[in-house]
Parts: C-alpha cells; sequence; structure tokens
C-alpha cells in the first residue's frame, strides 16, 4: 500500500461512470465528500456518515462500498459507479429506476441512490430473489419515508418483467 | 448581534442562535466555525477548549416538577412554565354517577423520525439592502419566519427563506431549523461572504428536534355495560431546555378532539409545560397524536379488561354514532364526516378478524404468547393557526384572536397556452406535483403531463401566508383548494376569451380535450392555447375590464376554523379522518422479541385524490410508529449525558422489521372542503404505537407496557430484570454510579517481561507516555499523579483530551489502582481500575479490570461501539507496553486486534 503524507492533496483519478475524472484529496478526504465536492456528481448522498444508513453506497470496481467509509485516496485508480450510471446516454430511466416510480418506491429519495445501487450489484448475483432474501439484502439501508413497501413491489416486479438481461 | 427567539408564552425563557452563559442541554451550539471546507471547520473545532462548570442538570419530568429541582430557567423560577385547566360538560357529575373509574399512568418516550438528510441552510447576507437571503430545507410553517426576521433585527421582507421543491424528508422536524437559520445568517454577516451549513447526524439526533415526551394520569368514568361518560387527563409534557415555536404544540394541537373517536361529553384537562435538561421539543409527526391516544387507547382496553369485555365491544360501544355528523366534539373539534360503525364492521371483515382470533388462540394453545391489540382514532388535518391561543388565558387572546389556516397557489398560462402552477406546500417527496397537475388538469380540460408544477418556494415571490409550509397533513385540504380555486378563476377568465369568439354565454362553455366549447355544438369551440394566447398578444381583445395575461392566484381560508370560543372550545382542525386498526403479535419467550404477524389499518380520509400516493403515506406513517413502538427512544443518563448519537443506537426500523400492512379504505367526503380530501399522512402514527401496546398487554397479560417495546424491556417482564453477566476473573471494579453510559471491562494478558520491569514503566512518565495510544505528552504532575495530552477516536467521534490519572494502593510490584478522568471537547470520563502482575513462565501476567463512566458527545455513540473500542485501546495499551519492555517493535505485523483497531478508525 503506497505511504502518503497526511498533509498533502493528492491527485486522485478514476473512472467514474465511464468518464475518468480527476481532482484532489487529502488522505483523509472521505470518498462521499469527494464525489460531491470536488467532482460536483449530486447522487452520493451522506446520511448518517457512520455506515448504518447506505444512503452514501457506491460501487467501486463493482463491490458495493458505502462512500462515507471509504476514503477519496482508496479509490485512486478504480473504477466508480453511482446511480447517474444508471439512466442511458439520452436520459432514459432504467428499468430498475421506471419499476420504483410505477410502485412509489420512493418518496423524498435521499436514501434511493445508494438503494438503486446496492440493487445493481445484489440482482446481477441473484437475479430472481424471492421477497424474504430482498428483504434481507435491503437491511443495509434505511428509508424513512416509504415503509419500504414500494420499493419491495418494484423489485419484485422488476425482476419478474425485466428486459434488461 | 441578535434577539432571543420569541415564543409562544410570555415567560422569560430566552434563547439565542448559541448558548448564552448557561448550556441547558447536550448538543446545545457553544460556538460556530467558519471555514474554507468541513475537514478545515472540524480541524479549528478541535482546537477550541469550552471550559464548563458542571450543574446539577434535571432530566427525569416528574422530579423536574418536584420543588427542590434544579430549575432550567432561574428567572422562570420553576420548571412548570404553564398549567391550564379545561373542563367540558359535567365531569365532576359524570364520575360520581359511574360505576366504576378506570385510572391509568402512561408514558410517552421522546423520539423523532429523522430524516435521513439532515438540516441544510446557505445564507448570503446582502449588505446594501440589509437583507438575509436564505436556501434551506426548512418546511413550514411559517409561523416562525418572524420569529427569525425579529431575532435577525429585521423586517420580515428583508429575509429571504427559500426551499427547493426536492428536499429529504421532513416530518415536521425542518420547522426546527430555524435557529440554525439565523445562526448562518449571523455567520454571514460577520464574515461578509455566503456561508453554508450541513448538519451532521450526531448533531441532527442530539440537538435538532424531539417530540416531547408526555405523562398523562387518565381517568375514565365507566357504566357497567362498558358506556364511558367522562374523561380526565392530567397532561405534562416535556419540552426539554426551551420552547422553540411551535411549542407547546404537541399538547394544543389535539385538543379539540382529546374525545378521540369517542361520544364522550364530559371532559377534565389539565395542561403543564415542563422544562427539563433535553434537546428542546419539536414538531414531529403525528404532532400530539402519538401521545394522546396512546393514553386513550390504552385506557379503553384496561376498561375492557376491568368489565371482562372485548376490547373491541367497548370501542363499538363509545365510537361517535353514524348519521351524527358534522358532530361537535366536546373540546371543540366540529368531526366533518364519517361513519365509524360501518368503517370498523369493513375492516374487521375484510381484514378477517375472526380468523386472527382463531389464530390467537391456537397460538395460545400451543404455549406461545400471542396477542391481538386494537386502536381507534381521529386523525386531524390542517391545523387551526389559532389553536395555541388557548394556551392563553380568555381575556388575552381575546385581545388578538387568531385562527384561521390561509393557503395559496397559482395558476399561470403563458403566451403558448402552457400552464404552471405554484404553491405554498413545501413537499418532501409526498407527491404534492403530482396531485396539483391532476387538479388543474381536470378543471382545464388537459391531461396532468400538460401541467408544469414547480414547487420551489421563495417568500421574496410567492404567495405565502403564516400558515404556508408542510405539516399537519394540510397539503390534501388546504393547498389543493387554493389550486382549485386559482384553476376556476383561469378557467372563468378564459371562458369569457372565448365567449366573445363562440357567442356562446362564458358560464355555458365545456373545458375538454384542450378545446373550450360549447357542449351543445361541440364544433362551436376553440383552443385552449388560443383563447390563453388572447390574453397576452393581443391584449386589446379582452373584454372592457379584464386584465391582460392568464395569472391567478387562489387563496383559502376555511370559515370552521375560528379562534377558541368562550367556553374554550377550538376546532383545532378542518378535517378528521378516521383510522380503525388492529394486528396480532407473537412475542419470542426467549428473546422478548415483538413480532408482528398482522396488521389491519382502515382509513377513512374523505375522497382519496390519488390512491397510490394515500398508501405510500399510509405505509411511511406506519413504519414510523413501528419504530416508535419498539425501537426508537432518545435515551438521556441521569446526568444529562445524550446516549443515542448514532444509528447504531437510535434504532430505525429496516425492511426486515416492517411488515406490510393491509390497508382497507373507506370514503366519506368531507363537507368542509371542495374537493372532499381529508389528511391521511399521520393516523397511523398515532394509532400504531398504542394498537401493538395493547397486542403485547394481551400477549403478556399485563398493564404497564413502555414504549418502545425492547426485548429488553419485554424479556424483563417474562423473566425478571436482567442480571449482570458473572465474570469469575473478576477483580471487584471499583463501583460507580451508573449516570451517562458506563463501560465495563476484565481481562489479562501476558508481559515478557518480569513484574518488577513492568511496575518500572508504569512509573516512569516517560516510557508510560510512549505506551498510551495516542498520547501526545505526559507530565508528572505529583506523587503517583500524572497529567496527559491524548487524541482518542470512536467511530464518528474524536477528538484531543487532556487527562488526570493517578496510582493509589501501591504495593509494588503486584498491585496498584488507577484512578482519574479525561476531559475534552467531545465529552468527559471518569473511572477507575485494577491492575495486578504475577510472575508467569517468562514474563508476567497483568490481569486488570476497569469501569469507566462517559458524559458529553462521547457518551452518545453508544456502549456498542465503545465497548469495542475500550477493549482495542486496553490491548493495545498492553502490546505496547510488552513492547517498551520486552524491546518488541510496537508497529510490528498486523495482529488480529491492530485490524480491529483499524476497522474502528483508531489505527493506521
Amino acid at each position: 500500500m503506497p505511504q502518503l503524507s497526511k498533509d498533502v492533496r493528492h491527485t486522485v483519478t478514476m473512472t467514474l461512470n465511464g468518464d475518468v475524472v480527476s481532482g484532489y484529496a487529502e488522505p483523509r478526504m472521505l470518498l462521499s465528500d469527494f464525489l460531491t465536492h470536488e467532482i460536483g456528481i449530486t447522487s452520493c448522498h451522506v446520511g448518517c456518515e457512520h455506515g448504518v444508513c447506505g444512503a452514501c453506497t457506491v460501487l467501486v470496481d463493482g463491490t458495493v462500498m458505502r462512500g462515507c467509509l471509504t476514503l477519496a485516496v482508496q479509490a485512486d485508480g478504480t473504477t466508480v459507479e453511482t446511480s447517474e450510471s444508471l439512466a442511458s446516454d439520452d436520459n432514459e430511466l432504467s428499468e430498475l429506476q421506471l419499476a420504483f416510480k410505477k410502485h412509489h418506491g420512493l418518496q423524498c429519495g435521499y436514501c434511493t441512490p445508494g438503494i438503486l445501487m446496492s440493487l445493481t450489484a445484489y440482482l446481477k448475483e441473484t437475479p430472481k430473489p424471492t421477497e424474504e432474501e430482498l428483504r434481507d439484502m435491503l437491511t443495509g439501508h434505511l428509508c424513512r419515508c416509504t415503509g419500504y413497501v414500494g420499493m419491495v413491489k418494484a423489485v419484485l416486479d422488476y425482476c419478474e418483467n425485466r428486459t434488461d438481461g | 448581534m441578535s434577539e432571543a427567539f420569541l415564543i409562544v408564552l410570555r415567560q422569560p425563557i430566552n434563547q439565542w442562535a448559541l448558548a448564552v452563559e448557561k448550556v441547558r442541554y447536550v448538543g446545545e451550539p457553544v460556538a460556530l466555525v467558519v471555514a474554507r471546507d468541513r475537514y478545515i471547520a472540524e480541524d479549528a473545532l478541535s482546537e477550541i477548549d469550552v471550559v464548563y462548570e458542571a450543574m446539577k442538570p434535571i432530566i427525569d419530568q416528574e422530579e423536574a416538577i418536584s420543588d427542590d429541582a434544579p430549575v432550567v430557567h432561574e428567572a422562570v423560577g420553576s420548571n412548570v412554565v404553564s398549567t391550564r385547566d379545561f373542563t367540558y360538560g359535567d365531569p365532576d357529575t359524570a364520575f360520581a354517577e359511574a360505576d366504576k373509574v378506570v385510572k391509568m399512568k402512561v408514558r410517552y418516550p421522546r423520539n423523532s423520525q429523522t430524516p435521513l438528510e439532515g438540516f441544510v441552510v446557505t445564507a448570503d447576507y446582502h449588505q446594501g439592502e440589509n437583507l438575509y437571503d436564505v436556501a434551506s430545507n426548512y418546511q413550514g410553517p411559517f409561523t416562525s419566519h418572524p420569529v427569525m426576521s425579529m431575532a435577525l433585527r429585521v423586517k420580515n421582507s428583508q429575509l429571504r427563506m427559500r426551499t427547493p421543491q426536492w428536499s429529504g424528508g421532513g416530518f415536521g422536524v425542518k420547522v426546527q431549523i430555524f435557529p440554525y437559520v439565523v445562526l448562518i445568517c449571523l455567520a454571514s454577516k460577520k464574515t461578509g461572504k455566503p456561508v453554508k451549513w450541513v448538519e451532521d447526524k450526531l448533531e441532527h439526533l442530539s440537538a435538532a428536534a424531539a417530540a416531547p415526551n408526555r405523562l398523562v394520569q387518565m381517568e375514565a368514568a365507566v357504566k357497567n355495560d362498558g358506556t364511558v361518560t367522562g374523561f380526565r387527563f392530567d397532561q405534562q409534557d416535556d419540552y426539554g431546555a426551551f420552547l422553540r415555536a411551535p411549542m407547546p404544540g404537541p399538547l394544543y394541537r389535539m385538543h379539540g378532539i382529546l374525545t378521540g373517536a369517542y361520544d364522550i361529553k364530559h371532559l377534565s384537562v389539565t395542561n403543564r409545560v415542563v422544562m427539563t435538561n433535553k434537546c428542546p421539543g419539536a414538531m414531529v409527526r403525528g404532532f400530539g397524536g402519538p401521545q394522546m391516544y396512546y393514553a386513550i387507547e390504552r385506557i379503553m382496553q384496561k376498561v375492557a379488561i376491568e368489565l371482562d369485555m372485548d376490547p373491541l365491544d367497548v370501542i363499538r360501544k363509545n365510537v361517535v354514532p353514524a348519521g351524527v355528523f358534522p358532530y361537535r366534539a366536546a373540546a371543540g373539534a366540529l368531526i366533518d364526516s364519517g361513519d365509524y360503525p360501518a368503517a370498523i364492521e369493513q375492516a374487521v371483515n375484510e381484514g378477517a378478524l375472526n380468523e386472527l382470533k382463531k389464530h390467537r388462540d391456537e397460538m395460545r394453545a400451543a404455549g406461545k404468547k400471542y396477542g391481538i391489540g386494537y386502536a381507534v382514532i381521529v386523525e386531524p388535518a390542517q391545523s387551526n393557526m389559532g389553536y395555541l391561543s388557548n394556551i392563553l388565558p380568555r381575556d388575552e387572546r381575546q385581545r388578538n384572536p387568531k385562527g384561521g389556516a390561509v393557503a395559496n397557489a397559482t395558476v399561470n398560462v403563458d403566451p403558448l397556452g402552457t400552464v404552471s402552477v405554484t404553491a405554498d406546500s413545501i413537499p418532501q417527496g409526498q407527491g404534492h406535483m403530482t396531485i396539483l397537475s391532476q387538479i388543474v388538469a381536470d378543471v382545464l380540460g388537459l391531461t396532468p403531463d400538460h401541467i408544469k408544477v414547480n414547487l420551489d418556494f421563495d417568500t421574496a415571490k410567492d404567495a405565502w401566508s403564516i400558515a404556508t409550509g408542510n405539516y399537519s397533513s394540510r397539503f390534501s385540504s388546504a393547498t389543493t383548494v387554493a389550486c382549485l380555486k386559482a384553476a376556476e378563476k383561469v378557467k372563468a377568465k378564459l371562458s369569457r376569451i372565448a365567449s366573445q369568439t363562440l357567442n356562446v354565454p362564458a358560464e355555458k362553455l365545456e373545458f375538454v380535450d384542450g378545446k373550450i366549447r360549447d357542449p351543445a355544438n361541440p364544433e362551436n369551440g376553440i383552443n385552449f392555447y388560443r383563447a390563453a394566447g388572447t390574453a397576452h398578444w393581443t391584449p386589446g381583445n379582452l373584454p372592457d375590464d379584464m386584465e391582460p395575461c392568464v395569472r391567478e392566484t387562489g387563496s383559502w381560508s376555511p370559515p370552521e376554523l375560528e379562534s377558541p370560543n368562550e367556553k374554550d372550545q377550538i376546532n383545532t382542525s378542518l378535517t378528521y379522518g378516521f383510522v380503525f386498526d388492529f394486528c396480532g403479535v407473537e412475542i419470542d419467550q426467549d428473546t422478548g422479541e415483538v413480532r408482528i404477524d398482522k396488521y389491519v389499518t382502515m382509513h377513512d380520509s374523505g375522497t382519496i385524490l390519488n390512491p397510490l400516493l394515500a398508501d405510500g403515506q399510509v405505509h411511511g406513517a406506519f413504519a414510523w410508529a413501528v419504530g416508535c413502538a419498539l425501537y426508537e427512544e432518545f435515551v438521556y443518563g441521569d446526568d444529562g449525558s445524550f446516549l443515542t448519537g448514532t444509528f447504531a443506537d437510535y434504532l430505525v426500523p429496516t425492511s426486515w422489521e416492517i411488515p406490510e400492512p393491509q390497508i382497507v379504505h373507506m370514503e366519506s367526503p368531507s363537507m368542509v372542503t371542495p374537493l372532499g380530501a381529508k389528511g391521511i399522512a399521520e393516523g397511523n402514527c398515532m394509532s400504531t404505537p398504542v394498537c401493538l401496546a395493547n397486542a403485547v398487554a394481551d400477549a403478556l397479560g399485563v398493564e404497564d407496557i413502555t414504549l418502545p417495546m425492547t426485548p429488553a424491556r419485554i424479556g424483563a417482564m417474562i423473566h425478571g430484570e436482567e442480571k449482570p453477566p458473572a465474570n469469575n476473573k473478576s477483580v471487584a471494579a471499583a463501583p460507580i454510579k451508573g449516570q451517562g453510559n458506563v463501560l465495563r471491562g476484565t481481562g489479562d494478558t501476558f508481559v515478557p517481561a518480569d513484574p518488577q520491569e513492568v511496575w518500572n514503566t508504569l512509573l516512569d512518565p516517560e516510557a508510560l507516555a510512549s505506551v498510551i495510544p495516542g498520547c501526545h505528552k505526559l507530565d508528572l504532575v505529583g506523587e503517583n499523579s500524572y497529567q496527559a495530552d491524548v487524541s482518542l477516536g470512536v467511530g464518528p467521534v474524536r477528538g484531543r483530551f487532556k487527562a488526570n490519572v493517578a496510582l493509589t494502593e501501591m504495593v509494588e510490584p503486584e498491585k496498584a489502582t488507577l484512578s482519574g478522568g479525561l476531559i475534552g471537547s467531545l465529552g468527559a470520563s471518569r473511572g477507575s481500575g485494577h491492575v495486578s502482575l504475577s510472575a508467569a513462565d517468562g514474563g508476567t501476567t497483568v490481569t486488570y479490570d476497569y469501569a469507566i463512566e462517559l458524559t458529553g458527545t462521547v457518551a452518545s455513540v453508544g456502549g456498542r461501539l465503545l465497548e469495542g473500542a475500550a477493549k482495542a485501546l486496553v490491548n493495545q495499551f498492553f502490546q505496547r507496553l510488552g513492547a517498551q519492555v520486552g524491546g518488541t517493535p510496537v508497529t510490528g505485523e498486523a495482529s488480529w486486534w491492530r485490524k480491529l483497531l483499524r476497522s474502528l478508525g483508531l489505527a493506521k
């Protein structure tokens, strides 16, 4: 592991949602703060900043990570995906997103990007979860608005009727 | 720089945006750092050394009212800052003539729906205009706008408040951002720059908002047939350290409907407002309803038990009967519509109550603890802005009567005929834009996707009033009506314009499919956009008295919302929905865990404007209510320490804990609102906690149920209080009065050096400094007494502390007692421990025990994190001790505990 000086701002370069981006970060800077304040994306929401709520969840090299428990410098040289990656280039929502819309799977939307990213990774491994399996997986996220009902319906509907693979 | 915040009561309870002279609760802001980014600001924060003189706190609300309790506000002279008595009907006679008087004492805990997104404020002071331009997630009610502008010493128009239409959850909580709005405004004025503040979760949980905890002593006058003829309430709300507007709302918002869903004519009420050293009470979803119905529905179950009746039969016997609406409740609520008996029967049938009862009997026969609970409530919506007037004596409130609830919305049609809408509802994801587009589209004969709704809110540009905002489920009965009125004005105007062209009287025209036409001759019509265009392109062609453009604002205040009358009756809300819930729960007899087996919730919320969105509100309210019933509570130690500062301590339910409730609907349109709609977003916050409590009471056969019904509490009811774990290795740790968070631990470790060497190291300040984790400096300040400067971190909390440690009861080289304390910006600790050294093969076995009591911020991160961290620190200490005396490098290979330390953020 490289030794980094704590007082220096280091260059962090990553492939973010398909584009190579660079910014500066002190070693202590959180990935969530880096993505928001240094790069300028808006989907990495910080809820609790101690790893419980899951709102800041992103994929780093395909692995589900909490943006608030990851340092920006750890993501140097990686591929990072956030929920901005889900819609098509001409801004058509993905089928999973459309299912959330159809079933009122979100209200304020603050928790939604993190949940979508966890689902993106999870549904690759488990394309057709039972409701019980899905609810178990969703315990990694907190939602205060919906009671989880709409999002569970959305994911089950999507898994049943998806045409995107 | 500022004035103290205005409060409802005429009492010297002065609060500013930062603590002045005295800090009254953990989390009260004492200093603000402005920096280029949050990292630098937090660095600077840790350099601020605040020296507190500790005073005796008052935490328990029952102790707070005793004469010798410490007083939170000396100038008031008592912790009871308001007492009001109310009588309706003739309760004394009702109780004298009762066959039975049923009494109950219940408590409702402190909690909050804790949105994931905390407070956010940006403030920009414009010196030339003396204007504060604020963007924040403030949600109203705008009754607190003048509270802010007066604190800032500016006119209302010099405080521009903007709220974006997308913000992350409010649940009432985000009105309490206002002291921080003022603080950030002052920071902008002082620095001459725009200043942004984003609250973190520790700040939010400890200091943002808490629904007041309530103690209710209640009595019901009961006839032997189950009829309840009177209620007596003694309600005592604990508002914490300050009364922030609109407090004490929770005690008065429900006032008109204090008899709940019951036809009870005789009522007496005593309301007390109590102050303690806790976070100020706040507006939180349900707003007084959860507390009130917890008392009413618990006592109704007890009435049934004492009369040996089915609880549902007692409910049926006492609910407001069918056919009497509008019904004036004893304390003044004008219940607009409903059919409670029919709603109950519909839910019983659709929810299959008989099968649930059969299931309960089977479960019980199999030895399980299974219970059924019921709750029936009336859900008020759209608060009367005069409801708090009842806290003032009659003559005082008559000098300045308050009542009503104004709503505003504007419909605009541009030169090409496209329609846009703005309104005063400040949504947080409820779907207001969807519903307003439906309403306007229906009136104007367009489709909802033709209507662009923008609910960004701006006091400098939008129509607003004190009732503006997102609270008390006001949207569906208030903003929708203002929007309907605005759309109808637009329709009337365009009808007159079209009438000129079509030669048909304006009032006869219909708006269909983007056309304005004569229903008798549909061919005779013009396009909607053409009629609208006339008002822009050729205003000269308009009727003589007509103004150009098409922009209409609808403002509405329902006449039913009057000020309190001379009998103290008040119609506290405009609409009153009905909720009836029943549920089955099973209790795990080993763990005490409550499992919700079935939950049925019946809602009569008048006309439903959008079924999907309505159910979304029910699901959200239900989920939070399950949290209130089973998990969520803001906990304080006796010393005032706040103990639930993370989501690992303040437990929010996940998808696993929240079952999907069965929702049953009935629609009795309201006659006091043109669309017939009532509120639906708060009912389950009021019904569900007590419904679950009644089910648990039924399962266990107990009366005294305390929320939240955690496994520890329920387990104690089944098995008795939990005993501390037996630990044979324990060498009697020094007793400490458990106040804040207490950490205890014991253990032993092997150090590869003989006892004398270990002893010498422990007594050598220089050597000890290199052994203590995070130690920057260690000085000998007296005989065997040390002062150290150490950095420590646990989870989200880290900081620099001054430590004082003394060694006593020393027997060289065998044993010693350590005692001392730690103090820093994040809190303090006191503790003691024992160390004993015994020679073992090739070294020394060190046996130790410790008990440490924590207060302040560090206490709020909770036992789960702290215990692990403390163990890790102790391990680290002994490893370094071993290295010091045995010469092994301190930074060796990554041992298991170093990995643990890393995972806790305590090591690199």
